[in-house]
């Protein structure tokens, strides 16, 4: 008998799923009316998702793996960990203003927040195909509960059940493309598979048919769950249909699980196999960041018009992790493409953070508005969430000196020290077209006149996490250790094991 | 011997033949049983193959709870079968094309197909020889030690579904009358009962 095994380096997770059911308990049983009772467990949630975040830091950076081999922890995992954390626990702060202002009051919403961010915390420590799955299928179930949480709304649902089964088939996708990976490595670990996968490149005949048919539909998978062109197209229905706390939450936290699950399964099992899926990376870069461009020009809905930024921004971050599969150019270069990528990443997840913010703060006469053109003479009835959102845009244009630019700067400096120009070039040239959307929202905000004017009122959180989000994005020139640093390290844990 | 291969033909035999009846019957009732009949046979083909815990999940878990709600499904919801089939034949061209271009495809993987070669060692738990230990005792004795985690996890994938079928579906109605026992009991007599004195003969 082996005994208990090592629960340390799983203590956050654990805390998080023990959280979620005491918070059950909390919610069922605690007298008051529904909007207090909700209150209180949005409030606890979010105390518990930040208690999660030290707990993480102080007992998941060391590398290691637990759980008979299932559960690996490291400085790749927490990094991954630490954002998406903080992601869940800002919308989760930001949504309370909206579901009370829209009488949605159902204490589950905080609760399935919290099981959705410990199914992304369980991905991105996933050591093993299965374990992957099951963190994967938790973070989704999750979130196909949160897009339809307010049922009575006709957007809400049909998004929930769009979202469902399009996850449901991406599903079906990767466990089929794990079941072939599994039939050739007769093994779901990932470090045992990659020391099977070590020689199969340069064997007398080849990589394994069979496998490489297993890789691309593992990636197929992933590709849904990060929403890459050509799986994308669930992406700006939910995003729209959602309601927009729910999109804030879709556009944050999960993007930073499954781009981390992406890399550490290309880069950790498939790593030797580079050769096999770097030119899939390289496509879906190129038609993600294409098609981002050009579909998010004709959008009238802010919503919409941020799904395909994300579709955008995931494709910026894709060239880093091409970059990743760069064997050629040796292991540093292949290390700055992922520092690069996770660079991007935490960069993209404060902006998002910030405009959704400000997406939650446009309102008209009490109700939550979302078309482009209500933002007209924002400039004049609230300066500084202008201000704020003027940053943001620029910031995602990619305007000096704001973090957005660097956040491209090194994408691009890491796709041409791996020789990969034409990557850089397509990504130059679709952020040219990318400022056009993103600096027409500044022009519609300082230059056009409304018909009448939102709501000067903003709830304190939403105000809150906008300021904070803008001074990160204006300060980080000053001292760009403060991301980098971490992402350095992060990188370097990837490819010291 | 000789028995084994007769009981693996019976089974397989009906197997087959109630997987066909199940798509081609055309009351949708007797496809669920059909279905039921498929079942209990491969319950038999992996009693054959000395997976007893496979076969009693089969029946335990498909007969009883899958086809269950299989017929609830059938019953409860009005589906016009007749309808579902309109243009079968209109389709069947497309659908039996993309049908031959994957099994063309799945031939290309399987001729292909080789294993990588430590992948024989790499079973992380192979299979105790059936004198030593019955199936069901190896994999609780795996479950529950070394995939304890995922076993776990796979609570919470519940969890989430539990609390998400009441989110979406469980409403407060005005107007439902609850029984509460406690009430019911600590009812007086005296106010609820008005006692009177019948005299023979007048009635009340």
């Amino acid at each position: 008998m082996s005994g208990l095994p090592n629960l340390t380096p799983a203590l956050p997770e654990i805390f998080m799923a023990c959280v979620a059911m005491a918070l059950l308990m909390v919610g069922v049983f605690m007298k008051g009316e529904a909007k207090k009772v909700t209150r209180t467990v949005s409030y606890l949630a979010t105390g518990a998702m930040v208690l999660a975040l030290l707990l993480v830091t102080a007992f998941s950076t060391t590398a290691g793996t637990t759980f008979n081999g299932l559960f690996i922890t490291g400085a790749f995992p927490a990094f991954a960990k630490v954002l998406i954390l903080a992601a869940s626990a800002l919308t989760l702060l930001m949504s309370r203003d909206f579901f009370e202002n829209a009488n949605v009051t159902r204490f589950e919403y905080p609760i399935l927040a919290v099981l959705a961010t410990l199914g992304m915390m369980m991905m991105v420590s996933a050591n093993d195909l299965i374990a992957l799955y099951m963190g994967l299928e938790l973070q989704s179930l999750s979130l196909y509960v949160m897009a339809s949480i307010m049922r009575n709304d006709l957007r809400s649902t049909e998004s929930g059940l769009k979202y469902f089964v399009l996850g449901a088939l991406a599903s079906g996708m990767l466990l089929y493309g794990s079941s072939l990976v599994y039939g050739f490595a007769g093994t779901t670990n990932f470090e045992v598979m990659a020391e099977m996968f070590a020689h199969e490149q340069d064997s007398v005949h080849g990589p394994s048919v069979g496998l490489i048919f297993g890789i691309v539909f593992v990636m197929v998978g992933l590709a849904f769950k990060v929403s890459a062109v050509p799986f994308h197209m669930w992406t700006p229905d939910v995003y729209e249909g959602a309601p927009t706390p729910v999109t804030a939450f879709f556009a944050s936290a999960p993007k930073v699980a499954a781009l981390s699950l992406f890399v550490f399964v290309m880069m950790g099992a498939f790593g030797d196999l580079a050769a096999q899926w770097q030119q899939i990376v390289i496509f879906i870069s190129i038609a993600s960041m294409a098609l981002g461009a050009f579909a998010a020009v004709a959008q009238t809905n802010i919503k919409r018009l941020m799904a395909y930024s994300s579709i955008g921004n995931v494709g910026y971050m894709l060239i880093g992790l091409a970059v990743g599969g760069a064997v050629a150019s040796g292991a540093e270069t292949q290390q700055n493409g992922i520092e690069s990528m996770l660079v991007y990443l935490s960069i993209y997840i404060i902006m998002t953070l910030g405009t959704f913010g400000c997406i939650l703060a446009m309102k008209r006469g009490g109700d939550n508005v979302e078309n482009i053109n209500d933002l007209a003479g924002l400039s004049k009835s609230n300066p500084m969430m202008a201000a704020a959102l003027a940053i943001f845009m620029f910031s995602m244009a990619g305007i000096p000196p704001l973090a957005g630019f660097f956040g491209k700067l090194y994408v691009f400096q890491s796709a041409l020290e791996a020789g990969l120009v034409s990557l850089a070039v397509i990504g130059v040239l679709s952020s040219v077209v990318g400022c056009f959307y993103y600096i027409r929202l500044i022009k519609i905000m300082y230059f056009d006149d409304a018909e009448e004017d939102l709501d000067r009122q903003v709830g304190t959180e939403i105000s809150m996490v906008v300021a904070a989000a803008a001074i990160v994005i204006l300060a980080f020139f000053i001292y760009p250790g403060f991301i980098t640093d971490s992402a350095a390290a992060a990188a370097a844990g990837l490819f010291a094991g | 011997m000789i028995v084994q291969a007769l009981a693996f033909y019976l089974f397989a035999a009906v197997t087959v033949a109630s997987a066909v009846m199940v798509i081609t019957a055309k009351n949708p009732v007797h496809s669920v049983l059909f279905l039921v009949l498929a079942f209990f046979n491969t319950a038999g083909l992996f009693v054959l193959m000395g997976a007893e815990f496979l076969a009693m999940l089969l029946v335990v878990v498909y007969c009883g709870a899958v086809t269950v709600l299989f017929l609830f499904v059938v019953m409860m919801l009005d589906i016009n079968f007749v309808e579902l089939r309109q243009g079968f034949l209109q389709y069947m061209p497309l659908g039996a094309s993309v049908g031959i271009i994957l099994l063309a495809e799945l031939a290309v993987v399987m001729g292909g197909w080789h294993f990588a070669p430590e992948a024989a060692k790499a079973g992380a738990a192979p299979i105790p020889a059936i004198e030593t230990m019955t199936n069901t005792h190896a994999l609780g004795a795996i479950l529950y030690t070394d995939y304890i985690y995922l076993f776990q996890a796979a609570g919470l994938v519940l969890l989430v579904g539990m609390i998400g079928a009441i989110v979406l579906t469980h409403r407060q109605r005005a107007g439902v009358r609850r029984q509460v026992i406690r009430d019911q009991i600590n009812v007086d007599v005296q106010e609820v009962a008005e006692f009177k004195k019948v005299e023979s003969g007048k009635g009340v």
